[in-house]
């Protein structure tokens, strides 16, 4: 079985996020880790692979040369190989560019079963791998929380309002992955140590016989904000039924919430 | 010189940490309050291949060295300093000592289990009447022919009752001194006549097992003995050098641990209307601490720098383990201040880093023997092996 993972690098979750001076995200000193959501994948992969027998996970992923570290992360976990494309002349990529770019690179190499996070936990958009499949012509399952292969199909469970919903669909089809699905492992020494020898491919969008100016976003980021930083509470003294009653008037008056 | 990490480096430091936060974290107050060795956490340790520094790979060993062991150590004794003794518990005391000194059949027989995490492993050196003075050791192995017999007691040793096997170092020689001692490979699953007790009244260090084992005519086989008879000192002394970095790269990472708690607070505390990093004698403190965590971890990679390449690094170790002890020590005084009021309740770290602190003081040679051993080989008294 050929089960390919799509990785994206993020921000480590506990980083403190910061604009440059021209308004974009500071990269600077970041820690940058796998897309937690696609650690989840990444396991669900290497337990298909050790269920069935002769199965390679391939992971595919789209971005600047710091990636690199993620993906070897990925291949110290297990996963047997891995495509990255990274060409200079892409700049920011949305996600229809991403997915554009996946296909593409999915496309060269054989593969039974996609593999994704559901969302990245950066820009939270949640599509790239549903326009994947989209691209790809594929069916498939967002958010599972199970997945079960026999045969030529794939039968997936999700989380619904108030229950489940078990859906089945032929392979290849596309799933991405909610926390809960697994839990995914640490990378051993051992696994640490093979990563090096593990091939990491570099393509460049004219290895994928496309370029820049052929990729057409559909979208563009126009600015980035922080949050408003909290005010102070607020402390209200005095007796209970006073502060209750200057309470109820607060929240009515100042916060407008009754 | 380069004092960045490799990839593989960092992804051991990464992996580590993230070890630490998951599976040794969760259970810090919990074991400390029970005194409890959880002895998962060890296996987990051998499974993801945190046991096998060192070792060659056909025993199990990792592939890796000593400067990927201390970045490793370091983060799991940063989040509880009790789990770094199983690094030398298992590691870098037997595995490594079997490794240097073993026959094959010894090898292949212990080094996987140990590195593995199957087995817990320990060493025993100290007696109730011997520290310091290893060379003075009663402990005594008899040659019955086809057997051992080892009578006399062992005292504070680590994981002395949580062990499946143990290196212990005896007397085989009539008044020998340190000419006269052997180690001995004790299964203690297997062994008649060993009997150990566990020491619970301790200062610190309350998860890791301490324990006194009493050997009364305990038959031990022919091929325990490790390596040649009577040359024992100078495999306890070649063991001490390794484990040694344990003691450093533990110590370290506790100031780490509490100059980084103590920042945290110091920013978060506000007294007089701002967080009380702003104070100056606060700074001075984390100022000070800072100065002694940053020299304590670099000399413990400088002197895993000299292991890894097969440099003298006996007097590089014992300054790594006296500057690391030193700060460890002054960083857990410190934070403990800093933290004022809370610092002193349980419900807060500090008085585990202050406790856990003490034992570089006096593990693995009393700073005293360090100040020796390092201002020996500075005036050429002794050379630096």
């Amino acid at each position: 079985m050929n089960i390919v993972v799509t990785l994206k690098q993020t921000f480590d979750t506990e980083a403190k996020i910061a604009l440059t001076s021209s308004g974009s995200i500071d990269d600077n000193g970041v820690k940058q880790v796998i897309n937690p959501y696609d650690e989840y994948a990444i396991e669900e992969a290497l337990k298909l692979k050790e269920a069935n027998e002769g199965s390679e996970v391939t992971l595919v992923s789209v971005g600047g040369a710091g990636t690199e570290s993620a993906i070897r992360t990925a291949l110290a976990m297990g996963a047997d190989q891995a495509v990255l494309v990274s060409d200079p002349t892409l700049e920011a990529v949305d996600e229809l560019v991403a997915a554009d770019i996946l296909a593409k690179a999915i496309a060269q190499i054989p593969y039974d079963i996609i593999l994704s996070g559901r969302i990245a936990v950066d820009d939270g958009s949640a599509q790239v791998a549903v326009r994947l499949a989209e691209a790809l012509g594929l069916p498939s399952v967002s958010s599972i929380q199970k997945l079960e292969i026999t045969g030529q199909s794939a039968v997936a469970t999700r989380d619904i309002d108030g229950g489940s919903e078990t859906i089945e669909v032929p392979l290849p089809a596309v799933f991405t992955a909610q926390k809960g699905l697994n839990e995914p492992r640490l990378p051993g020494m051992k696994g640490i140590m093979a990563a090096k020898k593990k091939e990491l491919k570099v393509l460049t969008l004219a290895d994928l016989e496309t370029s820049a100016a052929a990729l057409n976003a559909g979208s563009k980021v126009t600015s980035y904000s922080l949050p408003t930083p909290r005010s102070a509470g607020k402390i209200i003294s005095g007796e209970p039924a006073q502060q209750a009653a200057e309470l109820a008037k607060l929240l009515r008056e100042e916060a407008k919430v009754i | 010189m380069d004092f960045g990490f490799t990839e593989e480096q960092q992804m051991v430091q990464d992996m580590a940490r993230r070890f630490a936060e998951e599976e040794i974290a969760p259970y810090v107050d919990e074991d400390e309050k029970n005194h409890f060795y959880r002895r998962e956490i060890l296996s987990k340790m051998g499974e993801l291949g945190l046991l096998g520094w060192s070792i060659p790979e056909e025993y199990g060993g990792n592939g890796m060295g000593w400067l990927e062991a201390v970045t490793a150590l370091y983060e799991i004794a940063k989040v509880h300093t009790s789990w770094r003794l199983s690094i030398s518990g298992n590691c870098w005391g037997p595995a490594m000592t079997i490794n240097q000194y073993g026959t094959d059949a010894q090898k292949e027989q212990f080094i996987p289990g140990l590195v593995g995490g199957e087995t817990v492993g320990s060493f025993a050196i100290t007696e109730a009447n011997s520290g310091s003075d290893v060379g003075s050791m009663k402990t005594f192995a008899t040659d019955k022919g086809d057997h051992w017999v080892l009578n006399g007691s062992k005292m504070w040793i680590s994981g002395g009752h949580s062990s499946d096997i143990g290196l212990v170092y005896a007397a085989t020689k009539e008044g020998g001194g340190s000419k006269g001692l052997s180690c001995f490979i004790v299964d203690y699953n297997n062994t008649k006549g060993v009997e150990r007790i566990p020491i619970l009244e301790k200062v610190g260090m309350w998860p890791a097992p301490t324990s006194e084992i009493v050997f009364d005519n305990a038959e031990i086989p022919k091929d325990a003995l490790l390596g040649e008879q009577d040359k024992g000192f100078q495999m306890c002394m070649w063991m001490l050098n390794n484990t040694r970095m344990g003691c450093a790269t533990g110590a370290a990472a506790l100031s780490a641990a509490a100059l980084e708690g103590a920042v945290n607070y110091a920013n978060e505390r506000t007294q007089f209307g701002q967080p009380i990093g702003k104070f100056q004698m606060i700074q001075s403190q984390i100022a000070e601490m800072k100065l002694e965590d940053e020299a304590a971890k670099y000399l413990v990679y400088r002197a895993a720098w000299l292991k890894e390449n097969g440099l003298p690094s006996q007097q590089a170790t014992s300054i790594a383990k006296l500057s690391g002890c030193n700060a460890a020590v002054h960083a857990a005084n410190l934070a403990m201040k800093i933290y004022g009021s809370y610092g002193y309740s349980t419900e807060y770290p500090c008085g585990r880093w202050l406790r856990d602190s003490k034992q570089f003081e006096t593990l693995e040679g009393t700073s005293n023997i360090h100040m020796g051993i390092v201002a020996g080989i500075e005036l050429g008294y002794q050379p630096n092996r």
